[in-house]
């Protein structure tokens, strides 16, 4: 049959694509480094500090217990932020996906404050949350919560009836259809939810952090920014770039693992 | 050779019998999709249900299955009446393709036998035997997107089987199959049928698929479906799509047609 003629090509493909993919990596990073040394150079390095130099105040810097402090301070509020957005979004989303008219009625306003700068309401999460984790864990949420939702919420809804269906002619209840059907055919939207997910909630962590806190690597950037301390605004960006970047990919990754093609 | 309408009942207890179900759809526009159908089914017997598209055939399913509830009348499996549920040794299998795409293969049919508590080594030989009726023995560790539509409806039936079931519903299965496919898929039924001893339920537009596979072919009427004709082919158990060449295949074809014929042109009518 077809699909056995289908093997070889199959079993070969990847191995070839993954040298092509760490090919292209090298080249992005090297142009991107080249592209940092060069603005940093014409700027003479009043906006930014080349590679070799930052590279050489993050060593100093991550021995410090200053730094390490700022970043967990970071992580924390991101990882409460980001949890509460993740499974929160996911009931949302679940619950509105399953419910045809809360989700018809929730979903547009959904979009419609998924489009508002967020940054507007900063003064009144402040006021709400007073100054602290609790404001930047809100403005988090704020970004975070919304896109797991409307993932989950178009998954469900765009879901094939017959695997439902499937499930109840297996006699499963509401429960066991919902986290062994519904959700595992959910999964690469979910996860891909996840994944604007996280940056936005990482987005809104350090935003909190920069317009008031005392604590987190926003604040670090902001504090670097006004003494005019540029190796330092350099360092706490490129931290931030790689943590998010190596965030994202792992998430991809697992992206790919639920969709379960290969 | 042929039984008419009226003499349904039959004198054994019946396996699954449907007595004046009627169903009923809501909503701003009400459709009386279903009946009144009376329906015995004999135990371990092959029966088809035919007839014009949008005749209820698949509400007929759905009523018997229980996964849903008739409007009117009562629904009984095994001596049972049905409450909404899907009775424990009833299988269904649909026609769209309902294979789980996160699952192998081999996962897709263990599904349901993982909630059963039945023991670890006992799942795997049922589900292996399953894989291995179905022609699936080679793909068990593929996903469904690496198969055909055929490799995956075989997939979905495995995983009815492996549940050995005593009454089998299947709604087109292979509706949307080729017809070289669905011959040999045919014979696949066939073979099926007579190992696991279950009575099958076949719904089909294809007149020749209900002909050749059934021990009685049921002709359903345009909406609201009801019976209007009921034959019985009188093929031997041990049988095959070989049938299509026996002169009284096409006798039986043919009388399927003209029961039906009309109740098409009523659809078509309705349509335009």
């Amino acid at each position: 049959m077809s699909e056995i003629a289908l093997e070889p090509t199959l079993a070969a493909e990847p191995r070839s694509r993954r040298g092509i993919r760490a090919l292209d990596l090298a080249i992005v990073t090297a142009l991107l480094l080249a592209l940092w040394q060069l603005v940093g150079r014409a700027t003479g390095g009043i906006a930014i500090t080349p590679p070799l130099g930052t590279l050489a105040y993050l060593a100093d810097l991550v021995q410090t217990s200053l730094f390490w402090d700022h970043l967990g301070a970071t992580l924390l509020a991101f990882a409460i932020a980001f949890a509460i957005s993740a499974v929160g979004g996911l009931a949302l989303g679940l619950l509105l996906g399953l419910r045809r008219f809360a989700g018809d009625v929730a979903e547009p306003i959904l979009a419609g404050f998924y489009t508002v700068p967020k940054v507007t309401l900063y003064p009144v999460v402040l006021l709400v949350c007073g100054l602290g984790l609790s404001a930047k864990v809100a403005f988090g949420v704020m970004h975070g919560l919304v896109p797991v939702t409307l993932f989950t919420l178009g998954a469900i809804r765009t879901l094939p009836p017959v695997l439902v269906r499937t499930a109840r002619a297996m006699r499963l209840d509401g429960w066991q259809t919902m986290s062994r059907v519904m959700v595992p055919a959910c999964l690469p939207d979910i996860v891909n939810g996840l994944r604007i997910s996280f940056s936005l909630s990482l987005l809104g962590v350090l935003i909190g952090e920069m317009f008031s806190s005392q604590r987190g690597l926003g604040f670090l950037l902001v504090s670097g920014l006004a003494q005019h301390n540029v190796p330092l605004t350099t360092s706490v960006v490129f931290v931030v770039v790689v943590g998010a970047v190596l965030a994202n990919t792992l998430m991809l990754r697992l992206g790919r693992g639920t969709s379960g093609r290969e | 050779m042929t039984g008419g309408v009226g003499d349904i009942a039959v004198m054994e207890e019946p396996h699954a019998s449907l007595r004046g179900v009627v169903r009923r759809y809501g909503g701003a526009q009400p459709v009386h999709a279903l009946g009144p159908v009376d329906l015995d089914l004999r135990r371990g017997e092959f029966f088809s249900v035919v007839g014009p598209s949008g005749c209820g055939k698949s509400t007929l399913l759905d009523v018997l299955s229980g996964l849903g509830r008739p409007t009117g009348g009562t629904v009984s499996f095994e001596g049972a009446e049905l409450g909404g549920e899907v009775p424990d040794g009833v299988g269904v299998v649909f026609q769209e393709d309902a294979s789980f795409p996160w699952l192998t293969v081999r996962d897709n049919v263990a599904f349901g036998l993982r909630r059963t508590g039945l023991d670890g080594r006992e799942t795997a030989r049922r589900v292996e035997h399953a894989i291995g009726f179905m022609g699936l023995g080679q793909f068990a560790a593929h996903y469904p997107a690496q198969l055909s539509g055929g490799m995956r409806q075989r997939v979905c039936i495995a995983r009815t089987l492996v549940m050995q079931p005593r009454l089998i519903l299947l709604d087109e299965p292979f509706g949307a199959l080729d017809q070289q496919t669905r011959l040999l898929m045919g014979d696949e039924l066939l073979r099926l049928w007579r190992e696991t001893g279950a009575t099958v339920l076949l719904i089909t537009h294809a007149l020749d698929e209900a002909a050749m596979l059934s021990d009685r072919v049921g002709v359903m009427s345009a909406r609201p479906g009801r019976f209007i004709d009921l034959l019985e082919t009188g093929w031997p158990r041990e049988r095959d799509s070989r049938v299509v060449s026996d002169p009284a295949f096409g006798a039986l074809t043919s009388r399927l047609w003209s029961s039906l014929r009309t109740e098409s042109l009523k659809t078509m009518g309705r349509a335009a």
